[in-house]
C-alpha cells in the first residue's frame, strides 16, 4: 500500500461541497426552537424537545441542526402525493364525498410498531424518493384535479409544519381548504399556529394508556390529550381515530376510560373512529382486530352518550355512516370510502332538524 | 450489571459430575483492550505523524493479538478475498471524526496482510460526512472505496432485535465480509460515550429514533441485529484526540490529545474501558459523572447482560494492556 495513493485515493485535500447544497430548494429556518450555548438548540415542536448538537437531527430525523440554526429539510419535499376519498382520512363530517389532494413528506415524531407507512415516516428525506412541490403549485394542483381540500397525511404533518403553514395559506388564498390526520403529539405554541391555519385536525389516539404510548408508540398520551383539548378550544374542527390492536388497546375498561375523558373534555359530539388493525411493520405478530372487537367498543362509546361513533376499515359496515343522534335516521349514507346519500339540509337532519356538527359544504 | 460467566464444559462437568473428578479451577478468559500511545504522535499538535501512528497502531495490534509481526496480526482479521469494510466515524467533521491517517495505517497494514485495495471499502452514513471528516468519495471497484450508505443503499429486509426494527446498510450486508470498527473517543450530549456499539447506530437507516433514554438499550440492540453482530471483527478507537465534554460535535476546549489508539476484539470492553477514561477526564477537570448529569451510558451494561452477550463489562474481566 503507498501512502500516497491512499492520498490520492481517499483522503481529501480540502472539503467538498457538501452535497446537501442540491436540496437547498427543501430547506427553510424551522418555526419553533431555541438556541442553546455551543450551537445547541432545542426543538420546540413537538414535546419530546430534543436538544440537537451541531450537523445533528432530532427524533424526527427531518430536522436539522447546522451551526446552531435550526432548520425543516422537509418543506415542499413531498415523498407521497395522491388524490383520496376525504373519507380515507378518515373525515366524515368533513366535506363528505369530496376528494382531498394528500400528501406526505418523510418523518415522523413517534415510532408506532404498527405503522402501516413506516416506509416513509421512519425514514429521511434523503432516503426516499421525493418531489419539488410548492404551496403555490400544491394549492394550484388541488384545484386542478377538483379537490375542494389539501389532506397533509401519510406520515406526520407535525414534522413538516412549515409546509403546512404555507400551503394552508396558499390554498385558502385559492379557495382550497386544508386538513392534518395527525398524531397529534405536538406542543401547544405550535399546535395553536396550525389551529389558525387549517380547518380540520384528525388525530391518531393510538390508545387510552400511557403504558401503550410508551412501548408501541414511544410516545406520551398526556401531550396527545392536551392537543385535543388545544384543538377543540382553538374551534378548529377535530375528528379521532383509535387503531383497535388485540391485546394491547382494546380493554372495556380502556374504551370506557376514552368514553368518558372524550365527553367530558370535548363533548358528544366529537366523531370517533374505531378502525381495525391489519399486521403490519413490527407488529406482525397480532390478528386483524376481530370485528366483533370494534363493534363492542362502539357499544361502550355509544352506552357512555358519545354522538357519532364509527367503525373503520370494515367496508360496508354500518357503522360507517351518520346517524342523526335524535331521530336516529341515517344522514350520510356510507360504503367503504363511497357516500351513497347524505340527507342533510344546512347541517341539520332532513327528518328531524337536528343539527349535525361538521364542515359539511365546501 | 455484569456479565454472567457461560456454562463452560469445564462448569457443566463440575455441575454434573460432582466430586468424580477433581477439575482444577480456571479462571474465565479475560477480554483484553490494547492502548498504545506516544506522546509525540502530533508534532507541534497538527495532524498525526504517520509513520509514528503507524508504529502505535502496531504496538496495538501485537499486545492485543500477541504476535511478533503486525502483518500476522491483521492476517487474524482478515484473510486474502474477505471485503473489509472500515466503519469510520465523520459526523463531526474534522477534529472529531476518524483519522485520515490512521485508516490510512490500517489499509497499509491490511495490504501486507494480502487484503486487495479493491477489496477495502471505507465507510459511513453520508457522503458528505465522509467528506468533512478528510476522506473523497469513490465508488471505483479498482481501488479502496470510501462510499456513504446514503450512496450504497440500505437493504431493503427490515432487520429486528428487541427494541430496534432497521434497514442495515448493503455495505455491510452485501459488500463486506468483515467489518473494522473505527470509532473516536469522545463524549456524546444524549448517549454519555460514543465508542464501539455507538459506532454502528452508523450502520443503521434510522438512529436518530434511538437516542432517547440515553441510548438504553437502543445502542446494545442494534448491534445484536444479525449483520452486524456477525461481521464486526475488530474495533480500534481513535484516540488521538479525546473529547470528554460536548460531544459528538467537536469542541477543542473539552478535547485532549490522548495520543494513541485502543484496540479490542470485544466491543463492550473497549466501550467499558474507554468510559473509564473519559470519566477520569472529566474528573480531573472537576466535572460531573455522567451519571450525575443523567447520561450514564447504561447501554453498556445491557450489551453484556444475559440476553445480549457482546462482551464484557466487567472490570475483573478485562485486562488493559498498555505500552
Amino acid at each position: 500500500m503507498d501512502r500516497r495513493a491512499f492520498l490520492q485515493t481517499v483522503a481529501l485535500p480540502c472539503l467538498a461541497a457538501s452535497a446537501a447544497e442540491s436540496d437547498a430548494r427543501f430547506i427553510v429556518e424551522a418555526r419553533f426552537y431555541e438556541k442553546l450555548p455551543y450551537r445547541k438548540i432545542r426543538c420546540k415542536l413537538c414535546p419530546r424537545e430534543c436538544v440537537i448538537d451541531d450537523r445533528e437531527r432530532g427524533y424526527c430525523g427531518v430536522r436539522e441542526n447546522r451551526g446552531g440554526k435550526y432548520y425543516s429539510l422537509v418543506h415542499s419535499r413531498v415523498c407521497a402525493a395522491h388524490i383520496d376519498p376525504i373519507e380515507k382520512k378518515p373525515f366524515f363530517h368533513f366535506a363528505p364525498g369530496t376528494m382531498a389532494f394528500s400528501v406526505g413528506t418523510a418523518g415522523c415524531n413517534v415510532n408506532c410498531k404498527m405503522c402501516q407507512n413506516w416506509e416513509i415516516s421512519q425514514f429521511r428525506p434523503e432516503q426516499v424518493t421525493s418531489d419539488y412541490l410548492p404551496p403555490a403549485k400544491l394549492a394550484a394542483m388541488a384545484q386542478q384535479y377538483r379537490c375542494p381540500s389539501i389532506a397533509y397525511t401519510y406520515s406526520e404533518p407535525v414534522v413538516f409544519c412549515e409546509y403546512v403553514l404555507d400551503a394552508a395559506e396558499a390554498g385558502h388564498a385559492v379557495g382550497v381548504k386544508s386538513a392534518v390526520v395527525s398524531g397529534g403529539y405536538m406542543q401547544t405554541d405550535p399546535l395553536k399556529e396550525l389551529c389558525r391555519h387549517v380547518d380540520a385536525i384528525k388525530v391518531d389516539l393510538k390508545a387510552f394508556s400511557e403504558k401503550f404510548y410508551k412501548e408501541v408508540v414511544n410516545g406520551e398520551l398526556k401531550p396527545v390529550l392536551n392537543a385535543l383539548a388545544t384543538i377543540r378550544k382553538q374551534g378548529t374542527w377535530n375528528e379521532i381515530v383509535y387503531l383497535v390492536v388485540p391485546t394491547l388497546n382494546d380493554s372495556d375498561a380502556e374504551f370506557k376510560a376514552l368514553a368518558q375523558w372524550v365527553k367530558a373534555e370535548l363533548g358528544p359530539d366529537v366523531p370517533l373512529h374505531f378502525s381495525r388493525f391489519h399486521p403490519e411493520y413490527l407488529l406482525k405478530n397480532l390478528p386483524p382486530t376481530p370485528v366483533p372487537t370494534l363493534e363492542r367498543a362502539k357499544a361502550i362509546c355509544d352506552a357512555e352518550g358519545l354522538h357519532y361513533v364509527y367503525i373503520g376499515n370494515v367496508p360496508g359496515h354500518p357503522a360507517e355512516s351518520t346517524y342523526c343522534p335524535k331521530c336516529r335516521r341515517a344522514v350520510v349514507e356510507r360504503a367503504g370510502y363511497t357516500v351513497k346519500a347524505m340527507h342533510l339540509n344546512r347541517g341539520k337532519c332532513q327528518n328531524c332538524r337536528q343539527p349535525i356538527p361538521g364542515i359539511w359544504e365546501v | 450489571m455484569h456479565r454472567k460467566a457461560g456454562t463452560s464444559r469445564r462448569n457443566l462437568l463440575r455441575v454434573c459430575v460432582g466430586g468424580a473428578l477433581s477439575l482444577d479451577a480456571a479462571p474465565p478468559e479475560k477480554s483484553k483492550v490494547a492502548i498504545a500511545r506516544d506522546p509525540r504522535i502530533r508534532p507541534a499538535g497538527g495532524a498525526p505523524d504517520s509513520a509514528r501512528l503507524l508504529k502505535v497502531l502496531d504496538r496495538a495490534m501485537q499486545l492485543l493479538y500477541g504476535l511478533d509481526s503486525p502483518a500476522e496480526c491483521w492476517r487474524q482479521v482478515a484473510r486474502p478475498g474477505e471485503v473489509v469494510g472500515l466503519k469510520v466515524n465523520c459526523l463531526s467533521g474534522k477534529g472529531a471524526s476518524t483519522s485520515t491517517v490512521l485508516v490510512e495505517a490500517i489499509c497499509e497494514r491490511l495490504a501486507e496482510a494480502g487484503i486487495a485495495q479493491s477489496d477495502i471499502v471505507i465507510w459511513d452514513r453520508l457522503n458528505s460526512d465522509l467528506e468533512s471528516g478528510g476522506f473523497r468519495v469513490t465508488s471505483r471497484k479498482d481501488k479502496i472505496r470510501a462510499i456513504g450508505n446514503d450512496e450504497a443503499g440500505y437493504y431493503p429486509e427490515l432487520s429486528v432485535y428487541g427494541s430496534v426494527g432497521s434497514l442495515v446498510s448493503n455495505t455491510l450486508v452485501k459488500t463486506c465480509h468483515a467489518i473494522i470498527n473505527l470509532p473516536v473517543l469522545k463524549d456524546h450530549g444524549i448517549v454519555g460515550v460514543t465508542l464501539a456499539l455507538k459506532n454502528l447506530f452508523g450502520a443503521i437507516h434510522n438512529p436518530n429514533k434511538y437516542h432517547i433514554d440515553a441510548g438504553d438499550p437502543y445502542v446494545a440492540d442494534a448491534f445484536m441485529l444479525p449483520p452486524i453482530r456477525q461481521k464486526v471483527r475488530l474495533t480500534i478507537c481513535d484516540a488521538i484526540t479525546a473529547q470528554y465534554e460536548g460531544g459528538p460535535s467537536y469542541m477543542p476546549q473539552w478535547s485532549w490529545p490522548f495520543n494513541g489508539v485502543m484496540a479490542s476484539r470485544d466491543p463492550v470492553a473497549l466501550d467499558y474501558t474507554g468510559w473509564q477514561i473519559i470519566e477520569k477526564k472529566r474528573a480531573e477537570k472537576g466535572m460531573k459523572t455522567l451519571r450525575d448529569v443523567k447520561r450514564e451510558p447504561a447501554y453498556i451494561a445491557r450489551a453484556a447482560d444475559a440476553q445480549h452477550k457482546l462482551g464484557t463489562n466487567d472490570p475483573r474481566l478485562i485486562e488493559v494492556l498498555e505500552a
